[in-house]
């Protein structure tokens, strides 16, 4: 192991077989962050903390994202390395289709309902 | 096709079976593993599309505001939360050849699972006691059928710690209940992952709209 970069990553505890353990310092950051970035959403929408619905909701759902990503690194131990970086590519292509099917799903339907007349609005014009 | 030709002295073409070295049993489990969760995240992630396309059609029936109550999710949410910290310490003391050790954390691990769904239960018989059922309109629909899915997942996984654990107990920890231990850790805080977008996307911002 080089010194260099074991001293540059105190807290990486990557073995060459390509499986990475957690230590107990790294597990119970990565829990402090999350309890963090959970009670904060929670509690900017039950007390109503912020003036407007749509930036707390913008707020939230950055804080979600923030905290999947602790999850991914502190508990499921993600990094480019692992698995010789195979289970990163898998991951990159997981997120590619889940942004195309979300986006593209949202996207769709609110077209389709912005642009369709609803059947009961339709007979109504005769 | 076989073409990989090489002539020897006398001329004849000689064939290479090109066959792969030899890996150690469990070689690639974690990865195989991952993939499979991956694939698992793409069923969520068309169940969070449906709820995100279907969510606000109430057909006159109850919105999420009139439904969830959050204290109740924030506690549901620490239960899964505080299950994947007890699963990592069991990880941790797998690592230090614990057993009993492990085996209590993996049993912690397992009331805070059945917390989670107990109260996930609960929830949902009030909401149908209420007349929320999954037919009452598109919106529940998407979200029985999200959460439900959650919920399911998380039930496997419980049937599969307490599986582990008779294991460990019948086998110790040899290499392969390691191997298990270490894809259930994988399976288990993969779903904490889900989790987050359900608390987020379907409650916080349900009860926000």
């Amino acid at each position: 192991m080089n010194t260099d970069t074991h001293a540059a990553h105190a807290d990486d505890h990557h073995h060459d077989d390509g499986h990475a353990h957690g230590t107990f310092s790294t597990y119970m950051l990565g829990f402090a962050l999350s309890v963090v970035l959970t009670a904060i959403p929670f509690w900017l929408v039950m007390s109503g903390a912020l003036p407007s619905k749509q930036i707390t909701a913008l707020v939230i759902m950055a804080f979600a994202v923030v905290q999947i990503v602790v999850h991914m690194i502190y508990f499921l131990h993600m990094s480019p390395k692992s698995e010789n970086g195979w289970s990163m590519m898998a991951l990159i292509f997981t997120i590619v289709m889940v942004v195309i099917a979300l986006s593209g799903s949202l996207w769709v339907m609110n077209h389709l309902n912005s642009n369709m007349m609803p059947m009961h609005e339709m007979t109504g014009m005769k | 096709m076989t073409v990989a030709v090489n002539p020897s002295q006398t001329g004849e073409p000689v064939f290479y079976l090109a066959d792969e070295h030899p890996h150690p049993e469990g070689y690639s489990t974690s990865l195989g593993f991952w993939i499979y969760l991956m694939s698992d995240c793409l069923i969520f992630a068309m169940l969070f599309a449906a709820f995100g396309v279907l969510g606000a059609n109430y057909a006159a029936g109850p919105a999420p505001k009139d439904l969830f109550e959050l204290p109740l999710v924030a506690v549901n949410t620490s239960m899964l939360l505080l299950s994947s910290i007890t699963y990592g310490f069991a990880m941790l003391t797998m690592q230090q050849n614990k057993t009993a050790q492990t085996q209590m954390w993996l049993a912690i691990t397992g009331l805070f699972g059945l917390a989670f769904i107990g109260i996930e239960l609960s929830e949902f018989t009030h909401m149908i006691y209420e007349g929320a059922t999954p037919q009452r309109s598109a919106f529940l629909s998407a979200f029985f059928t999200l959460v439900g899915t959650h919920g399911l997942h998380v039930s496997c996984g419980l049937i599969w710690l307490v599986t582990l654990m008779v294991q460990v107990w019948k086998f110790g920890l040899i290499e392969a209940n390691r191997r298990r231990l270490m894809c259930l850790s994988m399976f288990w805080h993969f779903l904490d992952v889900v989790w987050i977008g359900v608390f987020t996307f379907v409650y916080l911002l349900g009860v926000l709209r």
